[in-house]
């Protein structure tokens, strides 16, 4: 166990922190949470300026045009970033954390070729189509259907949480090409772009106000054979090889400005005299032990990673742990606002110190909320635990004839 | 960075799992249940051959050399099998009180109350764990360490202790005592015992995870193992959570103390003892939980860990003070740690 670094993780620090130095002053401003082209146009920018410097896809392999860091650098480079205050990967995500790793692992070279550069230059953006009404946890009775006609699919049906959906070009989309109860053995992972007749966008407002995720319906959308990747009905192994791509380090940025918000959180205690109680000042203290334990499981699952190059089970615990700890600090930091807390607006404090930070941490909160949702739930997670880590007995699954698939966990 | 078990690491654990499991099976560590002596002089020395004691102990003192994080990993596995007496204590004093080391003398130790705040000591008398089976005790304060003769001490044996293995006494008052070390090393006692003791938590936190799996594993009702239901099989998988997370943050504060380069030692030390006096007691909960009446039961071994846990719970730093320490360190830096 050591958690010193060496002296190449020391240079490839210096180096990335003196490019963080002299690159983020010339960024534009933020655009404003509900502008979604201005959200599109500044993450991309974002990313181009990272592919241009060198630092795209940091964690992709050097066959898919990534930089083939070692974890232990990702680790670094995410940190990094997030002490600088960089932007996030954004709507980039489901591009450079999923799409991407899955055409590297799984599409033809012609599929490599025309995909991969576009998102690591911030040219392309991706949402992914997994979730349907009625298949969420259960994602494998998801019913989206495509019938082969020449060479096309024909897919008919909805999806719903896509996120990002409104300034996506493509989606990575799961259909049903199998037996109807086929379930996990009947479903293809399909390139779609979103300019498609026959896609529909309808935007759904989060609890936090802002149209984050969508609707997709889908009528007779034409979507060349050429564009599956995989074979044909293979497309849930397909979807869960993304996963050994994720070594660790997806919540890095979160994590370290969690612990940022708990600074704000006992500056905001500070200023109320709400520091004088000794519950409140015990919180801040439990919050400030899981936060920095998470931040040693978390390096500890990269070195796991580092070693073995694949993920550990330390994910999961990962998952589990961070989005209850996040949850009680936002419960918390709003708790400290009180009144101030009844808007997410900034209104000036009476002690001549400035505004009280209502914006982020509402907003924040409520943010928080969607952490045991998305992503598998903690249900989920829980029973992923529960059976393929302590090798409990697995859950009854209603349909008959159709082998037992594992749980689902995707980003 | 690597913060993974080295090879040696790993092998160290398993050889002392290895240990525990031949020479301390559970059955006989539960064989002095209730009464007064619970050390093993053998099983001491054993211990002592294995380097329990002189692990951290320089080599030109006689010692093996090791870090923290190797005594940890080593403590993780005392703690795992239930293993009772001043194992903390005799450790620390390795170096200090001749014999410590190799496990023929055992050393307890206890907490001075500070005599310049005496409202701080509250209603509590002193209690001392374990005095019958101690060559010496030593009392811990802010000023340092003094040694006293545990035959000297006006003590009393109370007749139920809560944790079977944990005998107590109560003493009206301590003696000065003979000075034996300075505020320096008192300093680095508090922090090295609460390393070790949260590593006997996590232990047992991973140990009454495993046996309450076992158990709803096996135990059917309804027709089917308990463990396929989702009340039981959650309870399983939050012990096992609790018990990665903090043992996770058990390793970083021994090699942080270890490697101080790389971050607040007191800042993790504490943040791991909380944790894992955390673990430790809800997991022993679950554990007699999953077991149902079974779990209520003298035999069943989940309330040993429970209790056991509660008891490491009082020693090197309660609750309230770490989590007040931790939101000190807030206060103070204006963030947190990375
Ligand atoms: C912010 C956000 C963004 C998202 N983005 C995307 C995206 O981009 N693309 C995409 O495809 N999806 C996305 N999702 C969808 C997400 O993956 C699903 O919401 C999630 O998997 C849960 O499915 P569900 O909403 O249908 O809930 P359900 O599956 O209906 O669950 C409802 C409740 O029942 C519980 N439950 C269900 N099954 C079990 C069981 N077996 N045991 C115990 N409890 C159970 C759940 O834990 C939950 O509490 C997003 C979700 C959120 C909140």
């Amino acid at each position: 166990m050591d958690l010193r670094y060496t002296d190449a993780e020391q240079a490839f620090r210096g180096e990335l922190r003196s490019w963080l130095e002299t690159t983020l002053p010339g960024l534009p401003p933020k655009p404003s949470p509900h502008d979604w082209p201005g959200r599109r146009a500044y993450d991309t920018h974002w990313q181009r300026l990272l592919s241009d410097a060198g630092y795209a896809g940091i964690d992709w392999p050097v066959e898919g045009g990534g930089r083939g860091s070692s974890p232990v650098e990702e680790l670094i480079f995410k940190e990094e970033l997030e002490r600088a205050r960089a932007p996030y990967v954004g709507v980039n995500f489901v591009g450079l954390l999923h799409a991407g790793p899955t055409i590297i692992a799984e599409g033809t070279s012609e599929q490599r070729r025309r995909f991969l550069a576009p998102i690591l230059q911030g040219d392309e953006v991706w949402c992914q189509g997994f979730s349907e009404p009625d298949a969420g946890s259960d994602l494998a009775s998801m019913r989206t259907r495509g019938v082969r006609a020449g060479d096309d699919y024909v897919v008919t049906g909805s999806k719903i949480w896509t996120s990002h959906a409104e300034v996506a070009d493509y989606c990575e989309l799961l259909v049903r090409t199998g037996a109807d109860d086929s379930r996990h053995r009947g479903i293809s992972w399909l390139i779609l772009p979103m300019d498609t007749p026959g896609v529909e966008i309808r935007p759904l407002t989060t609890i936090a106000g802002s149209t984050e995720f969508a609707e997709l319906f889908l009528d007779e959308v034409r979507v060349p054979v050429a564009n599956r990747v995989g074979e044909e009905n293979d497309g849930w192994r397909v979807t869960m090889v993304t996963l050994s791509f994720e070594r660790g380090t997806a919540f890095v940025g979160d994590l370290l400005e969690a612990i940022e918000l708990l600074s704000s959180a006992v500056t905001l205690a500070q200023r109320t005299g709400a520091w004088s109680d000794p519950g409140v000042r015990r919180q801040a203290g439990h919050l400030r032990a899981e936060l920095d334990a998470l931040w040693a499981l978390t390096k500890r699952n990269v070195s796991q990673a580092a070693r073995t190059g694949i993920p550990g089970v330390g994910g999961t615990f990962f998952k589990l742990a961070y989005s209850e700890t996040r949850q009680k600090l936002g419960e918390f930091s709003l708790a400290l606002l009180g009144r101030a807390g009844l808007a997410a607006d900034d209104i000036e404090g009476l002690d001549g110190e400035g505004p009280l930070p209502a914006e982020t941490m509402v907003e924040d909160w409520l943010r928080g909320i969607s952490l045991t949702i998305a992503a598998g739930t903690s249900q989920i997670q829980r029973n992923i635990v529960g059976e393929r880590i302590l090798g409990l007995p697995k859950e009854p699954v209603a349909t008959t004839g159709a082998a037992r698939e594992p749980a689902r966990q995707r980003t | 960075m690597d913060f993974e078990l080295t090879e040696f690491q790993a092998e160290l654990a398993e050889g002392m799992r290895r240990l525990c499991a031949g020479q301390f099976p559970l059955e006989q560590v539960r064989l002095p249940e209730s009464t007064e002596r619970v050390v093993d002089r053998a099983g001491w020395r054993q211990l002592g051959d294995a380097g329990v004691f002189n692990l951290c102990l320089a080599e030109e003192a006689g010692g093996v050399g090791m870090g923290l994080a190797e005594a940890a990993l080593v403590f993780e596995e005392l703690g795992r099998a239930l293993l009772p007496g001043p194992l903390v204590a005799s450790h620390l004093a390795a170096g200090l009180i001749d014999g410590a080391d190799d496990g023929s003398v055992v050393v307890g130790l206890v907490e001075r109350p500070d005599p310049a705040r005496p409202e701080a000591a509250g209603v509590v008398p002193v209690i001392i764990e374990h005095l019958g089976d101690l060559d010496v005790l030593l009392l811990l304060s802010d000023a340092g360490v003094a040694s006293v003769d545990p035959a000297s001490l006006d003590a009393t044996r109370l007749k139920r202790p809560m944790d079977p293995l944990t005998p107590v006494w109560v003493v009206p008052g301590l003696p000065e005592g003979t000075p034996v070390a300075g505020p320096e090393i008192a300093a680095w006692w508090r922090r090295d015992g609460a390393v070790l003791t949260a590593a006997l938590q996590i232990g047992m936190a991973a140990w009454t995870t495993e046996l309450a799996v076992e158990y709803a594993k096996q135990r059917r009702q309804f027709g089917r193992p308990i463990g396929g239901f989702q009340a039981i099989k959650h309870l399983c998988a939050d012990m096992a959570v609790r018990t990665e997370v903090a043992r996770c943050a058990v390793h970083a504060a021994a090699v942080t103390v270890d490697q101080p380069e790389v971050g607040d030692a007191l800042v993790a030390v504490a943040g791991a003892k909380l944790l894992s006096d955390e673990a430790a007691v809800a997991n022993g909960r679950s554990c007699i939980q999953v077991h149902g009446g079974m779990g209520f039961t003298w035999e069943v071994p989940a309330h040993l860990a429970y209790k056991r846990a509660r008891v490491l719970a009082t020693q090197f730093g309660t609750e309230g003070a770490l989590a007040e320490s931790l939101a000190e360190s807030l206060a103070e830096s204006g963030r947190g740690v990375r």
